[in-house]
């Protein structure tokens, strides 16, 4: 069952200048965008820099006021600051950030970082409080001396985990996590990737994954957004999205990931070159003249693409393959 | 001519002074770079791979780093080159393209203007040829408008005309060598597939060797001829990039090739290497430096000082803790 419902929600930001400072133009940041999240589940949000990914995690955990459309929790508005209080909506929902070190302060030590959540949502005696973090600290797989050091003392992986341990503190429903894993090496980064799968599954958590490594989403994620200026131009589960792709935009960035491929690197390369071709002559069909993406059509159960009129699918399909 | 060497570096050593003790950041690296070739440089942070870049072009800082070994170039040993003697080289044969193009811009100048900086430096040109040529170069790389972009500034720019701009600028002396540490990592994967292509694109044009220092596995798989796996320090697997990928030996490569989250296993378990890269300081330098992440191989298997063997033609591989290594869950074989 879906627990969260995000009804075209758009975030626009204002680009000011002029003598008086006047609102010129927006930044349509997030424009129009609708999905729904189920427990349990994990989803992907895939997109360029400047797509919106952030944007849409940001505006769900509350700290982007969006200009418009709804996000329901349980049927219930939270668009403003005293209805997500009032329905405890910041207790559930929490978010891991993409630069952790920026998001720890760097004045604290762990326990006090891991403890605020704690304190700001429930009413703990200290030897509570205390119990319940040195679970959460065994809960990442940090040993119990981390307490009393500061973030500095940590390598990236170890940051990440305590940004981890905060979000999970207080058994919420949906974590949000910005690109958790993009400052990471390759094996910390197998580390966290195998360590949230674990947390989910102990928690019933649902993620919103942002991010915009294609192999990593395909590992974590049920269901797959790719976002392109600020709107959705496909959406379907993890087959769908890697087995056939159907918007020219997934397709160009499905050719673009460097595969750990040495022999076929020939081939690969052309068909990156012919899809890049693709992608210049028919952007017509596929974006209307201001360049703005169209709204999704279905075109099985579960697999949507953005498209004016779905009888150009199959004229592109024949021409590519 | 397509094996001409244009580079060799003889057991390397770059230490870094922490308190009146050196520890070396590259442990006796060794290597040559040919005309026309890609070596791709693969390891994760803190292993020294762009510690080698730098001591090839001499970027450190004389008062706290110690540079030993050789690096042959044009059948000069440049290690000891004094800073004036590196400038001659810097720029005119060999090029250097950053992983972060906005700081190593400067922001007060317009970029037209920093591309002729090398040329001022490194050619006779005359103004309207060194103008014409930064024009060309600009238009080489893929900008649209080079008139245009040339009159800009660095934070006007996308990061990828950035990092174009960087490459004009690394290429704008026709070098012998072009040194690029994570040229694309700061990049999305549409824009970095771009700057890949052209980088080989112009490198079949000037036939330059290029040095490609990355941590992206996928990166190395689409773009090297030969591939030097490093870990803390030293190279454990040297090989043609084709036969690295079929047959990756050293334990290390192999753990690297086994957490990439794979496609045809999707969902399943990521491999992990266990604890974690050794610090400079802690580093134990007696035998093989990735043992302690193999706690279930026994200390026979190891060598006492390991060497790079060679196990064919274009392979190497240190220590020999690869002929019985398996994974920890796979049981001994």
């Amino acid at each position: 069952m879906s627990f969260l419902e995000v009804n075209d929600l758009k975030v626009h930001f204002p680009v000011r200048g002029g003598f008086f400072n006047t609102i010129q133009d927006y930044v349509y940041a997030v424009d129009g965008v609708s999905f729904k999240i189920d427990e349990g589940k994990t989803y992907g949000l895939i997109g360029e820099s400047g797509s919106g990914k952030t944007t849409i995690g940001k505006a769900i955990v509350g700290l982007e006021k969006p200009t418009a459309g709804e996000i329901l929790y349980y049927g219930q508005l939270v668009n403003k600051k005293r209805l997500r209080k009032k329905l405890g909506y910041n207790k559930e929902v929490q978010m891991i950030f993409q630069d952790v070190l920026s998001s720890l302060d760097p004045r604290k030590r762990i326990r006090d970082i891991i403890a605020e959540p704690i304190r700001n949502h429930e009413k703990l005696t200290k030897e509570e409080e205390m119990k319940r973090i040195l679970t959460l600290l065994d809960i990442v797989g940090m040993p119990s001396d981390a307490l009393f050091k500061y973030p500095h003392e940590f390598s990236g992986g170890q940051r990440q985990r305590i940004g981890v341990a905060r979000a999970v503190a207080l058994n919420p429903k949906l974590i949000v996590a910005d690109e958790p894993v993009s400052a990471l090496d390759l094996s910390v980064q197998a580390q966290i990737l195998n360590f949230l799968k674990k947390i989910q599954k102990d928690f019933n958590l649902s993620y919103i994954f942002i991010s915009h490594d294609l192999g990593v989403v395909k590992h974590m994620c049920d269901y797959i957004y790719i976002m392109h200026r600020g709107r959705f131009v496909e959406a379907g589960t993890r087959e769908d999205i890697y087995n056939n792709p159907q918007h020219i935009y997934t397709k160009r960035l499905i050719a673009a990931i460097p595969e750990v491929d040495a022999e076929n690197r020939e081939e690969a390369r052309i068909k990156r070159i012919k899809v890049e071709q693709e992608y210049s002559e028919k952007e017509s069909i596929f974006y209307d003249e201001n360049g703005k993406v169209f709204d999704l059509v279905p075109i099985s159960d579960t697999h949507y693409v953005a498209i004016k009129n779905k009888e150009d699918l199959g004229y592109v399909e024949n021409s590519i393959a | 001519m397509e094996n001409e060497k244009i580079l060799e570096i003889k057991d390397l050593h770059t230490g870094f002074r922490f308190e009146d003790k050196y520890f070396d950041a590259v442990d006796g690296v060794s290597f040559s770079l040919y005309k026309n070739e890609l070596l791709a440089i693969v390891g994760e942070s803190g292993c020294g791979k762009s510690t080698i870049a730098n001591s090839i072009v001499g970027l450190h800082d004389k008062n706290h780093t110690r540079v030993s070994g050789e690096i042959i170039y044009d059948d000069e040993n440049v290690v000891n080159y004094s800073e004036e003697q590196f400038n001659k080289i810097r720029g005119k044969d060999i090029g250097f393209i950053f992983q972060d193009p906005l700081a190593s811009l400067n922001p007060l100048h317009r970029v037209g203007e920093q591309i002729k900086e090398a040329l001022i430096y490194h050619t006779d040109l005359t103004k309207e040829q060194r103008h014409e040529r930064m024009l060309y170069l600009l238009g080489r790389v893929g900008i649209v408008n080079p008139e245009r972009t040339a009159r800009q500034f660095p934070h006007e720019l996308s990061g990828g005309m950035r990092q174009r701009v960087l490459i004009a600028m690394a290429l704008s002396c026709k070098p012998n060598i072009v040194i690029a540490d994570e040229p694309t990592t700061a990049l999305d994967v549409t824009i970095q597939a771009q700057i890949l292509d052209l980088l080989s694109e112009l490198q079949n044009e000037i036939h330059a060797g290029i040095i490609l220092i990355t941590h992206d596995l996928g990166v190395v798989a689409q773009m090297a001829d030969r591939v030097a796996v490093m870990y803390a320090g030293q190279f454990v697997e040297v090989a043609e990039a084709k036969e690295l990928f079929r047959n990756p030996l050293h334990p290390y490569t192999r753990s690297l090739l086994h957490s990439i989250p794979q496609s045809d296993a999707v969902g399943a378990e990521l491999n992990v290497i266990q604890g974690m890269v050794p610090s400079l300081k802690n580093l134990s330098r007696d035998g093989c430096r990735f043992a302690p992440r193999i706690p279930w191989i026994p200390d026979s298997e190891h060598e006492k000082n390991p060497i790079l063997h060679q196990i064919s033609r274009d392979h190497f591989v240190r220590c020999t803790c690869w002929e019985n290594f398996h994974f920890e869950n796979e049981g001994g074989c």
